[in-house]
């Protein structure tokens, strides 16, 4: 097993510290590693698209899972498949999407593995319908801090504190996991514009039902009257018989296609409001009015940002600062104030994307419940931009909402505890499972979880 | 932990009386800080300070340090650490001497200088070590712009604050890739006691201005900052001034 000392951020490149980084390849590495670590305890990490410090562990050790990646079982009649912890979604979509077989939940980038899908408890487009990745899991192998490994099934306290739990409780192994069945490896998209935010909040609660995939792409910079102004893209997995002749020769090619890498270094400045607010502008123009039934990619629909490679670097060496939150059903209001005091502020985001969520899952520091989420990016550089997140926080915490952890780098502990109300049977958990604190992470100190 | 904003939950304040120090662990407490460790020689003044920091909200103790005394750092301080993650140190201690006396007094200069310098290597490089066995942390030094070229009115003060500032610049090159960050604070004239009763010199500022470039220092993770950042150009114009001149500059 390879061993090297390194430097670690998250995806949004702030709060860099350093660890110990293990590389195991069996279960048996993993489980040496785990037994090894010094006082300062260890965390699993997988492609760290996390954007905050949720895999990184100072002076302790990190648990690398990208080399444990084989697919173990598919069972083609069923969709149900086996496989290791540090299998990327990427991966799995490349193997099962020629035998008909679709990943049940895929965030915005395919460049994250099963073991971070299970530990942030992740969200796609279809959580309205299918709610979080957690719900298509049959069972997981995990290495607890005993290190000994156990299978862990749904319906039972320790899966409910592993899905959503950030790694925390111990490194997952392995997983079973129920795909969705596919014709094609197209999406039939139908778009529309939105003048508002009411109008957007209108258009989603009335025909949301009715797409399997919805989220709505909304431009924060602008104001007054047209504050909350947005596009929506809603689809479909394409039926066989929508797709032109020749695509329907090798209707489930999966072809995802890449830009040139981006910069390494990008002047200070690029992402002035200005430029974001003219970007913002001609991609609302763009976008047709109404149109329905177009046909695009797969990776075009669900993952626009991994054509360009390490697009993070655009913010800069500063970093950026991701902020997504959720409120409830009947707290459109709260909703409405956040928006207004984001496009009021002027911050340069790039396009923030609005969904509506469907049922929760059981995790308990799982994030989506039923109601509204909005995701930004901001720069870390904004001046003030960390008292103003406080106060969204507050807004937020008041209106009974909560803050998505695998996003964030900057929340307070007690703003924590009041957002998720069953922290408290974590920590008892955790307590109990891991009295030396075997498992650790920045996340984890910074909010005392 | 630091947050992406770089503004910590812990912090150590060596030199736990210093205004300085005293104004930027209030800032600090506004924003994340919520244990705070004042070292100091133990005095009224110092439990006075951890009261009223106390008042802000913040759960705060004090450790008897003393600069001058070096063979105590590594205890002193150690024992600090072992209690939790430091996320940052500031270095505040120091004292200005009297030039006049000391140039009389070779034992009171040499005071200056141990305090400055010497007390700064060892208690420096004992947080260094403890901060890079936690894997991160910021240590931040509290330089001053009259070690960027020594003048005839204070150079025995100027001298230790340059041997101050080498030290901590090689210490982070030393540290970088560690996840420690070595930042050095280059104030000019500040109001405080240090300064009570001097003539004020052009650009000067406050121990709250300090504090604040301090803060957004950590934000940027910056190497260098000079309070008030005007001071920079300022200090590389000086720098070149010729010998003769610079004698008679009346700074
Ligand atoms: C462009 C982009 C778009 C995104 N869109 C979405 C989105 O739409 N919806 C959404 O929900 N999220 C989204 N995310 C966030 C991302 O899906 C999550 O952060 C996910 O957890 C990243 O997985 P990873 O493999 O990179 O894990 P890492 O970032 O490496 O780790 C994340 C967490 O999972 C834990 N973990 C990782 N592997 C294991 C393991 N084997 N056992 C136990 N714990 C483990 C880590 O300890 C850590 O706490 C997005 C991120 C990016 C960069
Ligand atoms: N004020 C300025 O104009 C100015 C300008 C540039 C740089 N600086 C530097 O900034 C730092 C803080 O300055 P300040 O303005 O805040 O000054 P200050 O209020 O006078 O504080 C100085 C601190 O140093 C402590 N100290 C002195 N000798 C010590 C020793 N032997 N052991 C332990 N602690 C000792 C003092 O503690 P006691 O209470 O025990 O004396 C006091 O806490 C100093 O390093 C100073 O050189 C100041």
């Amino acid at each position: 097993m390879s061993v090297d000392t390194v430097s670690l951020t998250g995806w949004g490149r702030t709060a860099p510290t350093t660890a110990l980084r293990f590389r195991p390849r069996t279960y048996e590495e993993a489980a040496v590693a785990v037994r090894g670590c010094g006082p300062r305890g260890s965390i699993a990490r997988g492609l760290g698209r996390a954007y905050g410090d949720a895999a990184q562990n100072a002076g302790g050790s990190v648990l690398d899972m990208t080399a444990l990646n084989r697919i173990r079982t598919i069972d083609a009649a069923t969709g149900l498949v086996v496989c290791d912890a540090g299998v990327s979604l990427h991966r799995l979509m490349e193997v099962l999407l020629p035998l008909g077989w679709f990943v049940p939940v895929t965030p915005g980038t395919r460049y994250v593995t099963v073991g971070g899908a299970i530990g942030a408890d992740i969200h796609g487009r279809n959580h309205h319908i299918s709610g979080s990745f957690s719900r298509h899991v049959q069972d997981m192998e995990l290495l607890t801090a005993d290190g000994g490994i156990r299978t862990v099934r749904p319906g039972t306290a320790l899966f409910d504190a592993t899905a959503g739990g950030m790694g925390l409780t111990g490194v997952i192994l392995s997983a079973t996991l129920r795909f969705q069945p596919v014709a094609t490896s197209l999406m039939s998209v139908t778009t529309e514009r939105a003048v508002d935010l009411d109008d957007l909040m209108a258009r989603l609660t009335a025909s949301d039902h009715r797409y399997h995939y919805s989220a709505a792409w909304i431009d924060l910079l602008a104001r007054g009257r047209a504050t909350g102004r947005s596009v929506l893209t809603r689809g479909e997995h394409a039926p066989l018989h929508v797709l032109p002749a020749r695509a329907r020769r090798t209707p489930l090619a999966f072809r995802p296609g890449q830009l040139p890498v981006a910069p390494a270094l990008v002047p200070h400045g690029l992402l002035g409001r200005t430029s974001v607010a003219l970007f913002n502008e001609l991609w609302y123009r763009r976008a047709p009015t109404y149109r329905i039934g177009e046909l695009q990619k797969l990776s075009t629909f669900f993952h626009p940002l991994d054509g360009v490679p390490h697009w993070n670097r655009v913010y800069g060496r500063r970093g950026f600062v991701p902020y997504q939150f959720v409120v409830g059903f009947g707290q459109e209001e709260a909703l409405r104030r956040i928006v207004r005091r984001i496009s009021r502020r002027r911050c340069p985001s790039f396009l923030a994307v609005l969904k509506r969520f469907g049922n929760g899952d059981p995790g308990w520091l799982s994030f989506p419940m039923p109601g509204w989420t909005l995701a930004l990016d901001l720069p870390a550089t904004l001046p003030d931009l960390a008292r103003f997140l406080d106060e969204l926080d507050e807004e937020v915490a008041t209106a009974g909402g909560r803050v998505y952890l695998a996003k964030d780098s900057r929340l307070r502990p007690e703003t924590l505890a009041a957002m998720y109300p069953r922290l408290p049977e974590f920590r008892a958990l955790r307590a109990e499972l891991d009295p030396d604190g075997a498992f650790r992470s920045d996340l984890s100190r910074r909010l005392g979880l | 932990m630091k947050d992406a904003f770089g503004a910590p939950q812990s912090l150590l304040v060596l030199g736990g009386t210093s205004a300085i120090g005293l104004a930027t662990a209030r800032r600090l407490i506004a924003r994340r800080t919520r244990t705070v460790w004042l070292a100091g020689r133990p005095s009224p003044a110092l439990e006075s300070a951890a009261a009223e920091l106390r008042e802000l909200g913040a759960y705060v103790r004090t450790v008897a340090f003393d600069a001058l005394d070096s063979e105590s750092h590594e205890t002193a301080l150690g024992k600090i650490f072992t209690e939790g993650d430091i996320d940052m140190v500031l270095l505040a201690f120091g004292i200005l001497g009297d030039q006049g006396r000391d140039e009389e007094e070779p034992l009171s200069a040499v005071r200056v200088a141990q305090t400055n310098y010497t007390g700064a290597v060892s208690a420096g490089l004992v947080c260094a070590g403890a901060l890079q066995a936690q894997g991160h942390g910021s240590l931040v030094v509290l330089s001053s712009v009259a070690g960027e070229r020594a003048r005839r009115a204070n150079f025995i003060y100027g001298s230790s604050k340059a041997g101050l500032d080498a030290f901590a610049q090689g210490l982070g090159d030393a540290l970088h890739g560690t996840g420690v960050h070595v930042m050095v604070v280059r104030p000019g004239f500040v109001r405080s006691k240090m300064t009570a009763g001097m003539p004020e010199a052009p650009l000067a500022t406050t121990p709250d201005a300090v504090a604040e470039a301090i803060v957004t220092g950590l934000r940027r993770h910056s190497e260098t900052v000079w309070v008030p950042g005007a001071l920079r150009v300022v200090m590389s114009a000086l720098r070149h001034v010729p010998r003769p001149l610079f004698r008679r500059l009346p700074v």
